[in-house]
């Protein structure tokens, strides 16, 4: 079995990408389909929520990707600054926007879910407003690779603005646990306690976690396909200046 | 078809339409990017091959 080191070349990677890609994005599409149909059609009303639960198939998911896209990030540019690997700084780069989309969804339905339930789109509550900055961690770290001629520069920079943001990605998954105040509530679909059988507070119900698992799934492997191609399109960009500049030196 | 969605339906309309036209956009932005970059790499690597 070959080392995990070997997709840090580009030409591997891209291949690889080639023949991984179609099953990842059927499947994406697939767990979509099932999942949000399945939700917004075949499940009832909360007692609480009335039909407003239905939200959570994409609330849920897109807060969730959108932490664990910034994660994913952070992984990858430890590993830029470590061992220098383009391929891992490109992937980096890659996600951010699609990190970036799933946080203003996450922001964009928990405003219009907040409005009739808590009374207000927004409130300046731990987990919101960490989520907010970890927004504004990912325009930031979008505008920095676009600002910055020289790539290598540019992946240095961005790594390390990575590390500083990934305080308030870890904020925004546990703010509710650090301060126990605000508006919004506590983690209710993952939770240690639940596996361990400790569990005492409410969470989802059954027949609300089963549509929200495949809309997770299909976040999850859509983030992969997104990130995926969006990598191997960041690889072809670099092998085309590549090209130019030799071209413009000959 | 349509699930009964009583006072919320515009709520939870609201939420669907906006969710689903960022995605859209991401997938779409995402794919014609990945193709204009190809189709660009192929065309210098032709150039580059023919002199």
């Amino acid at each position: 079995m070959g080392s995990v080191w070997e997709y840090a070349n580009p030409v591997k990677f891209s291949r690889t990408v080639s023949k991984v890609l179609p099953f990842v994005s059927v499947g994406a599409l697939a767990c979509l389909a099932v999942g949000l149909v399945w939700g917004f059609f075949f499940t009832p009303e909360d007692y609480r929520q009335g039909s407003t639960v239905k939200i959570i198939y994409l609330h849920v998911p897109a807060a969730m990707v959108a932490i664990n896209a910034w994660l994913m990030m952070l992984v990858a540019s430890l590993i830029w600054l470590v061992r220098r690997h383009h391929v891992s700084a490109l992937a980096a780069r890659a996600a951010a926007p699609v990190g970036l989309v799933m946080t203003l969804i996450a922001l964009a339905t928990g405003a219009i879910w907040g409005q009739p339930m808590w009374g207000t789109w927004w409130a300046w509550d731990p987990r919101l407003t960490s989520f907010l900055i970890l927004t504004l961690f990912y325009l930031g770290y979008i505008a920095l690779w676009e600002a910055l001629e020289d790539p290598d520069t540019a992946a240095d920079l961005t790594s390390v603005l990575c590390l500083v943001g990934s305080v308030f990605a870890i904020l925004s998954r546990y703010a509710v646990n650090f301060w126990n105040q605000g508006l919004h509530q506590g983690a209710s679909v993952m939770r240690v306690e639940a596996v361990t059988g400790a569990d005492t507070e409410e969470k989802v119900s059954n027949i609300f976690f089963a549509p929200l698992m495949v809309c997770m799934a299909g976040f999850v492997l859509l983030f992969l396909a997104l990130v995926l191609l969006r990598t191997r399109t960041e690889i072809h960009r670099r092998r085309l200046k590549a090209i130019e500049a030799r071209e413009r030196m000959a | 078809m349509m699930p009964e969605l009583g006072k919320y339906a515009g709520t939870v309309l609201s939420a669907y339409a906006v969710s689903l036209l960022l995605l859209v956009l991401l997938v779409a932005a995402s794919m014609i990017a990945a193709r204009k970059a190809a189709r660009a790499l192929k065309d210098a690597e032709e150039r580059r091959r023919n002199g």
